[in-house]
């Protein structure tokens, strides 16, 4: 229970936001929370809640697995790189070939989740294929 | 004198019949009280509970272990000959939390080319992976930490070791 309550603040910053399927277990002196977020903004209050706490994430002792809820299929996508274009791939996975590229801040469709790293999307040109979850920024 | 003798007479009997419907009233809220108690021993969803009699009517008190062992005693109680009124001040207890899932973690096989997928666009890190433990090594801009930790935080890592040089 000692990390429990080292990261009080953290679990209960994850109980005050909403955090659905809210999961908090202890092992191997690791402290394990999934669960999911309503929203980006949501996870970003959580992930700055555990900044304050361990500023250069130097603990080791916390593995947050707490992704943004599915988006719903045919919604609509941000790509929120820093500056470059979106790499659009023919699978989910680095090693897959460029199939096209999807510009910074462009809008595009979420044809569907596959997990929660590559999502996979249509471009208004049309060009399908697999982009990097952490580039896309659901709409509401 | 005679009048006297009657009045007494009527005292008399009137107080034997006060008592003998006391002692039967007594005796019924007596054996309706057994009767609970030797129901608590072959029910389980009994124990737990205490009951009082009065005149008929079952006081029921303490905590059931759900809405289910609820209506069973009462229904139970309510058969018991005598019983004119159940009236049940228990509570229910809440119902048990779910059993929290088990902490998953990735194998190293796709843990690895996951990790490099999310590390591949911050050059200057480099990582590996074993057993499930992410170890990060080389540098990395503050300004990007929080980013590359929040991608592989989700990859169900053992642990991560940040062993980055912060710029």
């Amino acid at each position: 229970m000692a990390l429990q309550d080292k990261y009080k603040e953290l679990l209960d910053t994850a109980k005050t936001i909403g955090i659905a399927n809210l999961q908090v277990r202890e092992q191997d002196n690791v402290l394990y929370i999934d669960g999911e977020a309503p929203d980006g903004a949501a996870k970003d209050q959580l992930w700055n809640s555990y900044a304050k706490l361990d500023p250069d994430f130097r603990a080791g002792d916390v593995v947050m697995n707490v992704n943004v809820s599915p988006a719903v299929p045919g919604s609509k996508a941000t790509v929120s790189t820093d500056s470059s274009n979106l790499n659009i791939r023919k699978g989910p996975g680095t090693d897959q070939p460029i199939v096209g590229k999807a510009a910074h801040n462009a809008t595009v469709v979420l044809v569907s989740k596959t997990n929660d790293q590559w999502w996979l999307i249509r471009t208004d040109k049309g060009e399908e294929g697999y982009a990097y979850a952490q580039y896309l920024s659901p709409q509401s | 004198m005679k009048k006297t003798t009657r009045c007494l007479l009527t005292a008399v009997m009137i107080c034997i019949a006060s008592s003998i419907l006391f002692f039967s009233c007594g005796n019924k809220d007596a054996s309706i009280l057994a009767a609970i108690d030797s129901k608590k021993k072959d029910m389980k969803e009994m124990s737990g509970i205490t009951a009082s009699v009065d005149k008929g009517v079952v006081t029921l008190s303490g905590e059931y272990a759900n809405a289910d062992s609820k209506s069973m005693c009462e229904q139970s109680v309510k058969g018991i000959p005598g019983v004119k009124q159940v009236v049940d001040n228990c509570t229910v207890a809440p119902p048990p939390p779910p059993p929290s899932a088990p902490v998953v973690i990735a194998a190293d096989d796709p843990l690895t080319k996951d990790v490099a997928d999310a590390i591949k666009d911050y050059p200057g890190v480099s990582a590996t992976v074993k057993d499930g433990e992410v170890t990060l090594n080389g540098d990395i801009k503050r300004a990007s930490l929080q980013k590359l930790m929040m991608s592989l935080h989700t990859l169900k890592p053992k642990r991560i070791n940040n062993q980055l040089t912060i710029k």
